[in-house]
């Protein structure tokens, strides 16, 4: 199989895995086996999976409340991410996190984040680390098409440009924070347009268009690399299930039809990339089937690893509190 | 030994630690041109008035490996970052399973008396020790000073240092070489057996020229400094009550969910400190008012030698 083939099947691979967790996490908060609040990432795939095809494992990355996809696509193990997700001991942060707050540091994975905005100063830290260590590593975060309306993106936008940091700004518009339209919470709608105001490239990018997205990263990334500065990636998606769940779902506004648009065949990330690779003749679709039963395989395993992993020992409560 | 001021054992601290370790990188609003000449502008960065993106900055490096001392001017000014020190910061090493340190120290300027008025006059660093993931430090002394911040550097958490504005003057002496003083270590500024006075910051000198002038009546006042508020020493500070069986608390915060009032607790709840009490404890702090301006009521906000002297008279 030549590299490109096995990057494609692995991109291929890695979207329907976080596709089918996010499905199974549902599943899982609604039977009560798992616990606090789930933002499922469904629908966006692409973006994650796109921008950190472009990343090595030495390139860290900060996350959000809808993180599991980004986790999933930096290489995170997702027997330790569902264990987590269980509240149980063997999870990535022995269930002191859960959702909205699992990380990885081996993988240069800094952790989802429970606050709209609060990781991107952490990946601009991250980027001058980076930039100190002069070892051509790379810094992205990830964040919402809310988290705009913060001051925290503002201000890591101008001193990331200004300091050259090499840091790739991945804005998930999925066109809604919570309930709330794009276009009626920001006096311009365009996204990108931040990017000229603080003087760095501002790219829009078909956010459902893997190849697209990771051709645009890898641009962003090279530049970033070459000491060129940050890049404002504007990927356009769109999040198919509700906001967030706790024991129910919130209730979604969004129009049926709207929904029912971006959940189309030619619209679906997955959709449209499985049959990209198949007219490519790189796949056919029983081998597609092969993945998807591979990957349900997997997230069973997964299961079966967070529920024999027992609970924390209460006694250990105090544990991780301070380093030494 | 040699004397220097408050804020030139600061300064020591930051080059003798730049020196040992070039992990060492700080930022701050504004320049800091002996250590800019000496380290460069790679380590030693001013920053936009961006508090929130250079306070998580610190974290995001500090967890890449680095170990930033940020500089937020005056305590006023972190309030602004509030994200990145409550919700990140203090939280990011336990609610993660400690896969990583985050060694970051937070500098600030606290205090009134200056007549700064109340946006530029604040004590709050019980704000601080009530997030749980924060150590905490405020010294009294340039030697203390010196000793801690170089502590903080070496830290692996978070540390908040608070430096006393009224205080960045005043000498006193500071040993030669590699001063460190431990985190979380309280010092007996004055042994006593009558009454335990602990002070914070400018009122431990406040406490010891009362203790200076009550020791003419033959009141013996022992004045206790924390140093450190985050870990607190307990045992040092219930050791000394057992001693004098009585404690006044003196500082320029107000009273309300104060440092003063924590240190209270620690000595009341722990049951043979408390048998040891001979009278009721007594808090000297801050009126519950914004700093005023006006040097009259300013003074009339903050405790003052008299205050102090009047409580340690009641618990006599
Ligand atoms: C500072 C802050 N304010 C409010 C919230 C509550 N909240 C959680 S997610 C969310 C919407 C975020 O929208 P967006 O950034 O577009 O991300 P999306 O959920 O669409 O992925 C809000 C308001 C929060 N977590 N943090
Ligand atoms: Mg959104």
């Amino acid at each position: 199989m030549s590299q490109d083939k096995v990057e494609l099947v692995e991109i291929l691979r890695q979207m329907i895995l976080i596709r089918e967790f996010d499905v199974l996490a549902v599943e899982l908060r609604t039977a009560k086996r798992i616990y606090g609040a789930l933002h499922p990432y469904v629908g966006e795939e692409a973006v994650a999976v796109g921008v950190c095809a472009a990343l090595r494992p030495t390139d860290r990355i900060t996350s959000t409340h809808r993180g599991h996809g980004h986790c999933i696509a930096k290489g995170a193990d997702i027997n330790r991410m569902m264990a987590e997700l269980f509240g149980r001991a063997d999870g990535y942060c022995k269930g002191k996190g859960g959702s909205m707050h699992i990380a990885d540091f081996a993988i240069g994975m800094l952790g989802a984040n429970g606050i709209v905005a609060g990781g991107m100063p952490i990946a601009c830290g991250a980027a001058l680390a980076a930039q100190l260590e002069d070892q051509g590593a790379v810094a992205a975060c990830f964040f919402g098409d809310g988290a705009t309306g913060e001051g925290e993106f503002h201000e890591t936008l101008n001193i990331a440009s200004l300091w050259k940091l090499p840091l790739l700004f991945v804005c998930e518009n999925n066109r809604y924070g919570a309930g709330n339209a794009v276009e009626s919470v920001r006096s311009e709608a365009d996204i990108s347009l931040h990017a000229p105001a603080y003087g760095m490239p501002g790219v829009s990018v078909d956010g459902n268009d893997v190849l697209a997205v990771r051709e645009a990263a890898r641009q962003a990334v090279e530049r970033a690399r070459r000491g060129g500065g940050p890049t404002l990636l504007h990927c356009k998606t769109f999040r198919w299930l509700f906001h967030a769940m706790r024991d129910a779902p919130q209730p979604d506004l969004r129009s049926a039809d709207l929904l029912a648009q971006w959940r189309a065949r030619d619209r679906d990330p997955i959709a449209r990339f499985e049959a990209v690779l198949i007219a490519r003749g790189l796949v056919t679709a029983a081998d597609v089937q092969a993945i998807r039963d591979r990957v349900k395989r997997d997230l069973a395993a997964a299961v079966e690893f967070a529920e024999k992993s027992p609970y924390p020992d209460p006694n250990d409560l105090l544990v991780d509190m301070f380093a030494e | 030994m040699r004397e220097i001021t408050v804020t030139q054992a600061l300064e020591e601290a930051m080059i003798e630690e730049m020196e040992r370790d070039e992990r060492v990188i700080t930022f701050a609003t504004g320049r800091a041109p002996a250590l800019e000449n000496k380290f460069g502008d790679r380590r030693v960065r001013f920053t936009p008035i961006s508090e929130a993106a250079f306070t998580g900055i610190g974290l995001g490096a500090a967890g890449s490996g680095f170990r930033p001392v940020v500089n937020w001017g005056m305590v006023t000014f972190s309030f602004v970052a509030m994200d990145q020190i409550v919700n990140q910061a203090s939280k990011i090493r336990y609610m993660f399973g400690g896969q990583a340190d985050f060694p970051v120290t937070f500098r600030c300027t606290t205090g009134g008396g200056i007549q700064l008025a109340a946006q530029h006059s604040q004590s709050p660093y019980s704000m601080f020790m009530h997030l749980a993931g924060l150590k905490i430090i405020l010294p009294s002394t340039p030697a203390d000073a010196k000793g801690l911040l170089k502590s903080a550097i070496r830290d692996n958490n978070p540390v908040v240092f608070f430096e006393c504005s009224r205080l960045a003057g005043v000498t006193g002496p500071v040993p030669d070489g590699d001063h460190t003083v431990p985190i979380g270590v309280a010092d007996v500024k004055r042994a006593g057996r009558d009454v335990t006075v602990v002070g914070l910051a400018y009122y431990v000198r406040e406490a010891l020229a009362v203790a200076d002038s009550l020791a003419k009546d033959g009141i013996s006042i022992e004045v206790l400094d924390p140093r450190t508020l985050v870990p607190m020493d307990a045992a040092a500070i219930r050791a000394s009550v057992r001693r004098t069986g009585r404690l006044v608390v003196v500082d320029e915060a107000p009273a309300t969910c104060s440092a003063a009032s924590e240190i209270i607790a620690l000595v009341t709840e722990d049951p043979q400190t408390f048998g040891a009490l001979k009278a009721p404890v007594q808090r000297v702090c801050a009126a519950p008012v914004p700093v005023p301006y006006s040097p009259t009521l300013e003074q009339a906000a903050l405790p003052d030698r008299g205050r102090i002297e009047a409580a340690i008279r009641r618990v006599l």
